[in-house]
Parts: structure tokens; C-alpha cells; sequence
């Protein structure tokens, strides 16, 4: 039973360890995926809107964004745009994140997890 | 005779009314309502009615709509709370009877407004369409709008709205670069005079007693100030200084300028950018000092005696609250109310402190003498605060 066990936590660190290197394609991990909605809707929110319906900031909604090339969206959120209140978030977010959350803006993005205190 | 029998129906009618009233009403205790206010429930829609003298919530109103950014004004006999909400809601809450009293969806996208200095008129300020709208402050029917179309088609966002006397009320456009004052004296029939001022001014206030109009801009450097008392002379800029300066630092949420603090003849304003809240003089709006704080600062606010300056800050700092003592500019003490600090209150003589934690889920109380928490108040991702006492104060 405790060598089940073992054996179980040692194939799941594996995995995690797996995990790390392929997250590049995979997107970020599920707690870490967590942060970001959380960021992104509460503290991108502040100029987009909660709702991401825009505020200071423009709309970030699926069809506010369509037809926008994502490369230059991911630039946006990584580098900010120069003249505009839009900073840059490389401080917070690397690029492999960037790109899964202007994937999830250009696919409606997902609500924060109920009970993590949105 | 028939007038008798007229005169008693209505009565009847007035008593059905009474007593459907009393249902709603949870207690049945006849009291006033200058030391409540609500805090706003950001993700639910919702806002609770709070007491500060006993310093409980007395319950929930819900429906409000997308909350998020949402501000709030008072009824001047302090009954009834205006909430703006960002969906362009706007609901008129009734703090006795603890219910929605009315409520309109007047914009796509708004940010806040204000009341008439004469009571009668609610402004609310939009980003979407851009511009302002008054609204008849008992029924909340349209009353006159002034769209912000500064050139041919071109709308602008509206920011920093505040009521002045006259029944006017001042505020900037982002994209215009301006200031506006519209004059309400007539409801139906505003009149509005523009005023260049600076690029992208992103937020605005009132000086206390209501003679200067104060936009920070965002594009420049330098703060734009329009004497209301000789708005003739147009806006000025002062406090070249203040901005973002050469280094142009990332700004992760804009500062508020609302709460501006003012204490003992200086003004303590947020650094845009900057880990420093900034002191000016307000008799030559020179800068005379900076003292570092821990975050970018959004609210910079003065307890109400101005012996205290109470700062928040913005993400990734906002789990702290620090408190300068505004005698000799020394930070007192740094405080950790929660994660996601995103408001404070104070009570109207300053005892108090209600400070809100969004991701904690928490009101905080604390003594501003001690600087002890005094207690906690559960809350659902709360918000903004606001206590009726802004009801007879200009610019709020
Ligand atoms: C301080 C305000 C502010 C914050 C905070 C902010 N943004 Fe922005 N953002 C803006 C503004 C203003 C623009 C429009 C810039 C322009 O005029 O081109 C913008 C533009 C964008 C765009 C380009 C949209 C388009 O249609 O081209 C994206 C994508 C974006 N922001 C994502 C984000 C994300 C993701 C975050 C959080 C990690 C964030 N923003 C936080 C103000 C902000």
C-alpha cells in the first residue's frame, strides 16, 4: 500500500517534471492558469473592464479582437504601447503566457474560479 | 360627501402603502441615516448597507448589474445612494428601506458621476457613448445630455466629473484633451464651455470648497488646473513636474485623484508611475517634497482632520496600506489589510477607517489613532465605500 503509494507520487513528479518542459506547448499549468484569469480579469480589468467590455482600455472580446494578428497582440501585452496607458506586462507574464491569454481573449475568456475570492 | 368618501380612499391608499413599506423594511425603527453607507460588491452585483457607528452591516441589496469600477453618490438628505456601475447601470438605492428604489441602464460603458449642487440633478459620466447625461435625481428620467463630440464624429471618454456650484459640473475628455463645464441651471437646456488643457487627461477633481478643477494628464507631463471662480482665464498648467517624466515608467492602474489629499495648506497627490506620493504647496502648486512609499499609489487620501494621509497601491502592491504623518512627512506605519486592497472611508470626523480587501473578501476597520484594527466585516469582493457623508460635500 505505501510502496503503491510511492510509486504513484514518484510517476506524478515525473509527469510534472515532463510537465515543465512541455508546458512552451501546452500553456501554463492549471494553478498558474488560475493567476492569469484572475490577472487578467481583475487587473487588466481596471482599464478593459471587469467584463473585458472595454473601459479606458478598448474591448478585448472575441469579436473586438478578430481579425487582429495575435503575434502583434502578444507584443502589446509583453511591450505595452508607447503613448497609450497600455504598459507592458513582461515583468508579470512571459511570452509562452501572453500567447495563452490572447488565445483565451480571442476565444471569449473564461470566468475566474468560483470561490477564489473574485 | 364625495370628498369625504375621495379623501378616505386615499388615506386607505396611504396606509396600504405605509404598511406594504413596513414589509420591506426589516426593522421597523424610525432613525437617521447619516452614519451609514454602502460597500460595493464588485463581482455580485450587490451592495451592502453598513453602519459605521455600530459598525455592522445591516444587510444586502442586490441587481445592481457589473459593479466593477462602479462609484456612488448621495441623495443630500442622505437617504437614497446613486451607483454608477461600468455596464452603464444606474441605480438609486434606498438605504432605510434597503431595496432598489429605481433603476435605469443609461450607457454602454460608464465610469461614475455626481450629484447637483441643488440636489435635483444625477450626472452620469460615460466612456461608451462618450459624454455626460442628467437624469432627474427622484425619478431618474433623462433629463438632458451633453454628448462628448469635441470635432465631426469624434466622441471622447469622460473622466473626473465633479459637481460645482452653480449647479455645474466640470470634467475632462481623454481623447480631446480638454475640460468641459456644463451648466445645469437651466435642466433641460445645458450650456458648456470648453477649455484646452493637456494630452489625455485621465482623471479630475475638485479642490475642497470647490474653486479649482484639476485634471492630471497622462500624456504630458504636468497637471491642468482651471480656476472655476475665473474660468475665463482658461486652464493652466502647473506641477510640470508631476507625470511620468523621461523614464515614461509602465503604470499598471491609473491613479485616482478623487480623495486627493489635502493637509495642512499642502496637497499629497499620487506619483504616476513612481513609488512616491508627491507634496505640493497650495499656495504656489510648486512641489516641495516626495516621500517614497511602497507601491505605485492610487488612493491618496487625508483623514479628515488632514493630520494623516492614508495611500493604497496599485497591483502587484496592493496587499498594503501605508499611512504618513502629515507633521513632518514621516511614514508611520504600513498596515496589511488584505490581498487586493482596492478602497478606503473614513468616517466623517476620522476616527475610523473602513478599508476594503477585494481577494480577502473583507472590510477592515481600523482606529486611526492606534492604527489597530478594530474589526472585520465579511464582504464579497468588496470595492468602493461610501458613507453618506459625501452627501453635503462638494465634488463628491
Ligand atoms: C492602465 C490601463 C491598462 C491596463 C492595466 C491594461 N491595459 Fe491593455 N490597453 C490599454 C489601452 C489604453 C489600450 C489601447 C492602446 C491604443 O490606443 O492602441 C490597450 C490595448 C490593449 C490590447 C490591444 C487591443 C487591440 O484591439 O488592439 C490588448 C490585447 C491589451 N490591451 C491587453 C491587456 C492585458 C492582457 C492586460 C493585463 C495583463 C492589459 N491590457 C492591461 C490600457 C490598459
Amino acid at each position: 500500500m505505501d510502496r503503491t503509494l510511492v510509486v504513484h507520487v514518484l510517476v506524478l513528479l515525473g509527469l510534472t517534471g515532463l510537465g515543465v518542459v512541455t508546458a512552451q506547448a501546452a500553456g501554463p499549468e492549471p494553478a498558474r492558469r488560475a493567476e492569469l484569469v484572475r490577472m487578467v480579469r481583475q487587473d487588466c480589468g481596471s482599464c478593459h473592464g471587469m467584463t473585458l467590455k472595454g473601459g479606458l482600455g478598448p474591448a478585448l472580446l472575441p469579436e473586438s479582437l478578430a481579425g487582429k494578428p495575435s503575434a502583434s497582440l502578444v507584443a502589446t501585452v509583453m511591450s505595452g504601447r508607447p503613448g497609450t496607458p497600455m504598459p507592458g506586462w513582461s515583468r508579470f507574464v512571459n511570452e509562452a503566457e501572453a500567447e495563452w491569454i490572447i488565445q483565451r481573449l480571442q476565444e471569449g475568456f473564461p470566468p475566474v474560479a468560483l470561490g477564489a475570492g473574485s | 360627501m364625495s370628498r369625504l368618501v375621495r379623501c378616505c380612499q386615499a388615506l386607505c391608499a396611504a396606509a396600504a402603502l405605509l404598511l406594504s413599506a413596513c414589509a420591506h423594511q426589516p426593522t421597523a425603527e424610525v432613525r437617521g441615516t447619516g452614519d451609514l453607507g454602502i460597500v460595493i460588491e464588485r463581482a455580485t452585483g450587490s451592495v451592502q448597507i453598513v453602519d459605521h457607528s455600530r459598525q455592522t452591516s445591516l444587510g444586502r441589496v442586490e441587481g445592481l448589474g457589473d459593479l466593477s469600477h462602479a462609484h456612488a453618490t448621495y441623495s443630500r438628505d442622505g437617504r437614497y445612494a446613486y451607483v454608477f456601475g461600468r455596464d452603464g447601470g444606474l441605480t438609486k438605492v434606498d438605504l432605510l428601506a434597503r431595496r432598489i428604489d429605481r433603476r435605469v441602464v443609461q450607457a454602454g460603458n460608464s465610469i461614475g458621476g455626481s450629484i447637483s449642487q441643488d440636489g435635483r440633478l444625477v450626472v452620469a459620466q460615460n466612456y461608451e457613448p462618450g459624454g455626460i447625461k442628467a437624469f432627474d435625481a427622484q425619478t431618474l428620467e433623462l433629463v438632458s445630455e451633453v454628448p462628448a463630440e469635441y470635432a465631426p464624429g469624434q466622441f471622447s471618454k469622460v473622466v473626473g466629473l465633479a459637481d460645482v456650484s452653480g449647479n455645474r459640473f466640470a470634467y475632462a475628455l481623454f481623447e480631446a484633451g480638454e475640460i468641459w463645464v456644463t451648466d445645469f441651471s437651466t435642466p433641460a437646456a445645458p450650456v458648456t464651455q470648453r477649455y484646452p488643457a493637456g494630452k489625455q487627461p485621465y482623471d479630475g477633481l475638485v479642490t475642497p470648497g470647490g474653486r479649482y478643477f484639476m485634471a492630471g494628464l497622462f500624456g504630458e507631463d504636468g497637471v491642468s488646473l482651471l480656476d472655476l471662480w475665473q474660468p475665463g482665464q482658461g486652464a493652466r498648467r502647473i506641477l510640470g513636474g508631476y507625470g511620468r517624466g523621461e523614464e515614461k515608467l509602465p503604470v499598471y492602474k491609473m491613479p485616482h485623484l478623487r480623495g486627493w489629499a489635502v493637509a495642512d495648506g499642502k496637497a499629497y497627490l499620487p506619483a504616476v508611475g513612481r513609488h512616491e506620493v508627491l507634496v505640493v504647496d497650495l499656495t504656489t502648486w510648486q512641489e516641495v517634497g516626495r516621500i517614497p512609499v511602497a507601491g505605485q499609489p492610487v488612493f491618496v487620501m487625508a483623514r479628515p482632520d488632514g493630520r494623516q494621509v492614508w495611500v493604497n497601491f496599485a497591483f502587484p502592491d496592493n496587499a498594503q496600506v501605508q499611512v504618513i504623518d502629515t507633521l513632518d512627512r514621516r511614514l508611520l506605519t504600513t498596515l496589511s489589510p488584505g490581498k487586493a486592497v482596492l478602497h478606503m472611508e473614513f468616517t466623517p470626523r476620522g476616527e475610523h477607517v473602513w478599508v476594503s480587501s477585494r481577494d480577502d473578501n473583507r472590510v477592515t476597520i481600523y482606529d486611526t489613532d492606534t492604527l489597530q484594527p478594530l474589526k472585520v466585516l465579511p464582504a464579497q469582493a468588496p470595492s468602493g465605500i461610501f458613507f453618506t457623508a459625501r452627501a453635503g460635500r462638494i465634488g463628491f
